[in-house]
Formats: structure tokens, sequence, C-alpha cells
């Protein structure tokens, strides 16, 4: 084993007994660190800590906004969509229904328009028969005078019975006219 | 290690390893001893300090929503601590506390770190100094904290009695002040302290070992080179305990503050 000249110097050296120089040493050293590291660094990590956070919360307060505005608007659509199927709907109902009130219409009015045709000239053709009735019956006694007389001019001793045949032919003539 | 090794070679350095190891020569004034204003460790302290103030400000000089790499890695440091050490244990109050949390963290991580960095290879935090310093903080400060929350009296109240037949306060009020008050500080400070030293002085040992055996006698090389592997495995373990410690020490003083705030005992 070697020992050093300093030795001697040396076990005065008691290592729980701190050494004063390094002590002030130390306390500067040390407090140096801790003013520039505490408030030059830390604290703008806590602030870039802060805004990231706010950064975070914000993105995330932002994305829900617009996700609630979107949803509004997809219900607005909705109900939008909703309304105007049902006016469509009630559109078309009621153009059916005018559809079938013209239609009803239309037909009854042609239906009376046929029935006064017909009316008319069913009053007409009675109207013309009846005239027609007349003016034979005229005809035909004239007519049957003129032949009677005709007649007469020959041979009058057949008036009696002949007069009766006239009659008879005429009562005859007069049913079938009523008829 | 090198130096050493050197010095070793030279048939100059000692073995075992003493706890005059861990006190190096001045470098400035250079070779001093007892001058402790300028050396390796407080040199060390000064360069994690750099490291971490230029690695922040230069990660989060333009801070982005999208984060870039960088910014990434340090705000994932950041948060980390937040979420997993400040508000897990103190629950959302424990933010404001996060930024001091985070520097503590980050400062025993890369000052233990150095114990397996070649070239520094020695922790600061080997020397109870700073430690201690650390220590102090978190004492004060949980004090402080649960002062101003719940006032003196009642502060005092809630940490000193708690919820036990009134037979029994006698026992439980020393019991509770001496574990809260006094040893607290000393705990945490010798936790961090102790791992540290005992880790370097692991791996002086087998370290130095090595050359030990190795001078003493040329058969002895194999044991020498099993002594070295052993060097390679414990720096493993090394930077176990080393995120460990950061973590313990960070997480119990978070434990500590929520007592504090803490309403019932």
């Amino acid at each position: 084993m070697f020992f050093l000249a300093a030795e001697g110097g040396e076990t005065t050296h008691n290592p729980i007994i701190p050494v004063w120089q390094e002590i002030v040493v130390g306390l500067v050293a040390f407090g140096v660190l801790c003013f520039v590291l505490m408030k030059f660094v830390f604290p703008r990590m806590e602030q870039t800590f802060q805004a990231r956070v706010d950064a975070i919360e914000g993105g995330i307060k932002r994305a829900e906004a617009a996700q609630a505005e979107a949803n509004q608007l997809l219900e607005q659509y909705r109900a939008q969509l909703a309304e105007a199927r049902t006016d469509a709907a009630r559109i078309r109902d009621d153009a059916r229904a005018d559809a079938e009130g013209i239609r009803q219409d239309i037909l009854a009015k042609a239906r009376e328009e046929s029935d006064r045709v017909i009316a008319a000239g069913k009053e007409q053709l009675q109207a013309e028969r009846a005239t027609i009735v007349r003016e034979l019956r005229t005809e035909m006694g004239t007519i049957a005078v003129d032949l009677a007389s005709k007649i007469v001019g020959e041979s009058l001793a057949d008036e009696a019975r002949r007069k009766g045949t006239v009659d008879r032919f005429l009562s005859g003539l007069e049913s079938t006219g009523a008829r | 290690m090198f130096g050493q090794a050197n010095v070793l070679a030279q048939g100059q350095a000692e073995f075992p390893p003493s706890v005059g190891d861990f006190y190096l020569p001045s470098i400035l004034p250079w070779g001093a001893e007892n001058s402790y204003w300028f050396t390796k460790i407080t040199a060390m302290v000064w360069v994690a300090v750099g490291i971490l103030i230029i690695f922040f400000l230069v990660s989060y000089r333009k801070p982005q929503l999208v984060p870039t790499k960088k910014q990434w890695f340090a705000e994932s440091i950041y948060g980390f601590v937040r979420n997993n050490i400040a508000v897990d244990m103190i629950g959302h109050a424990g933010v404001r506390f996060a930024p001091y949390f985070t520097t503590l963290f980050c400062f025993i991580l890369l000052t233990n770190f150095f114990a397996i960095v070649p070239f520094f290879q020695i922790s600061p935090n080997s020397h109870i100094a700073f430690p201690a310093i650390l220590a102090v903080i978190s004492y004060l400060m949980f004090n402080f904290v649960g002062i101003r929350h719940h006032g003196f009296v009642k502060y005092f109240k809630n940490s000193l009695v708690p919820p036990a037949p009134w037979y029994i306060l006698p026992l439980l009020i020393p019991i509770e002040f001496f574990s809260t008050f006094l040893v607290r500080p000393f705990s945490l400070a010798v936790r961090l302290f102790a791992n540290m030293f005992a880790g370097h002085m692991l791996l002086l040992v087998f370290t130095l070992g090595g050359f030990a055996m190795l001078s003493a006698n040329v058969w002895l090389a194999p044991v020498s080179v099993l002594s070295w592997v052993m060097t390679i495995a414990l720096t493993f373990l090394e930077f176990l305990v080393i995120c460990l410690q950061a973590y313990v020490f960070t997480v119990l003083t978070a434990s500590y503050v929520q007592g504090a705030l803490a309403d019932e005992h």
C-alpha cells in the first residue's frame, strides 16, 4: 500500500461536515439555476400547456357547435320537406276532388241538355202530330164531302144509306186518330 | 480515473481509497489543498447549472403548440415531475410547486450523473454540502408552506399532535417533533450524500483494486480484469442509484410539502 505524503493533511476531512465554501458555491449556483428555470422556462411551459388545453378544448367546442348547427339545419330541412310533402299531397287531393266535381258537373249538364233536347223533340212531335191530325181531319171532311157530293150528284137514292156509311167511316177514323 | 490510474501506475496512490480521495486539489489556485472555492467539485456544479440553463432556454426559446423534438423533451421532463410527482403527491395545488421540484430533480439528476460520466467521475453530491443545501431548502419550504397555509399554531398542532388518546400524546409528540422537524433534513441530505459517496467509493475500490493487484503481482492480472468488469457492472448499478436518488429526493420533498398542506394529520 502506498500513502500520499498529503495523507496526514487530508485526514482532517470529515465527509459529514460540509465545507462552507461549497455551501456558498452551491447556494449561489442552485439559486441562479432556480431563478432562471423558475422564472423563464417552467411558467412558459405551463402557459404552453394551458394554450394547448385551450386549443384542444376550443377545437372540441367548435366541433360541437358545428355539429349542433348541422343537426339543427337537418331538422329544419326535414320539417320543411315534410311540410312540402303534406302540401303536395293536399294539392293533389284538391285537384282530384276538383276534377271529380267538374266531371260530375259536366255529366249533369250533358244529361240535362239531352233530357231537354229529348223533351223539346217530343213536344214538337206532339204538336206536329196534332196539327197534322187537325189538318187531316178537315181535309178528310172536305174530301169526303166532295166525294159525297159527287156521288150524290149521280145518285141521291142511296143518300140515306150512304149517309150512314160516311158516318160510320168518320167515327171509325176518329177512333183511329184518337188512338 | 485516468489521472488516478497514472498516479497508481507511478506507484503513488493509495489503496484502499479513503475519504481524502473525495477532496481533490484546488484548480484555482492550482493544486492547493484546503482551498475549496474553485475545485473540480464546484466547477462541476457550475457546469451542471450552465448545462441545465442553456438546455432549457434553448429548447424553450420559441415554444410552439406543436412541439419540436427538443421542446418535447424539455416539456416531458417538466411534465414528468409536474404530473407524476407534484400533482400525484400534492394534488392540483401541487402545480405551483412543480417548477421548483423540476429544477431540484434536474439538478440532482445531472450532478448525480456526473458520477459515471468519463472525466467527471465524481458527483458533487458526494460532498454533503450540496445535498445539505437542497435538504435545508426543502425543509424551509415545507415549513413555510405549512405555516402560510394553516397559520403558525394550527400548523404545529397539525404536525405535532396526532389523533391519538391523550395519555399516549406525551410519548407521541416528542417522536413527531423529532421525526418531522429534526430528522427530516438530515435524512434527506444524508440519503443522497451517502448514496453518491458510497457509489463513488465502490467504483474507486474496484478500479483501484484492479491496479493495486496488478502492481502487487502480475499473476493477479485475471483478478484485476474481473475487478474492472465489476466496475462496469457497478457503473450500471450506479446509474440506477443516480436516477432513483434524484427521484426519491424530489418525491420526499413533495411528500413533506403535501404533509404540511394536509388538513388532518
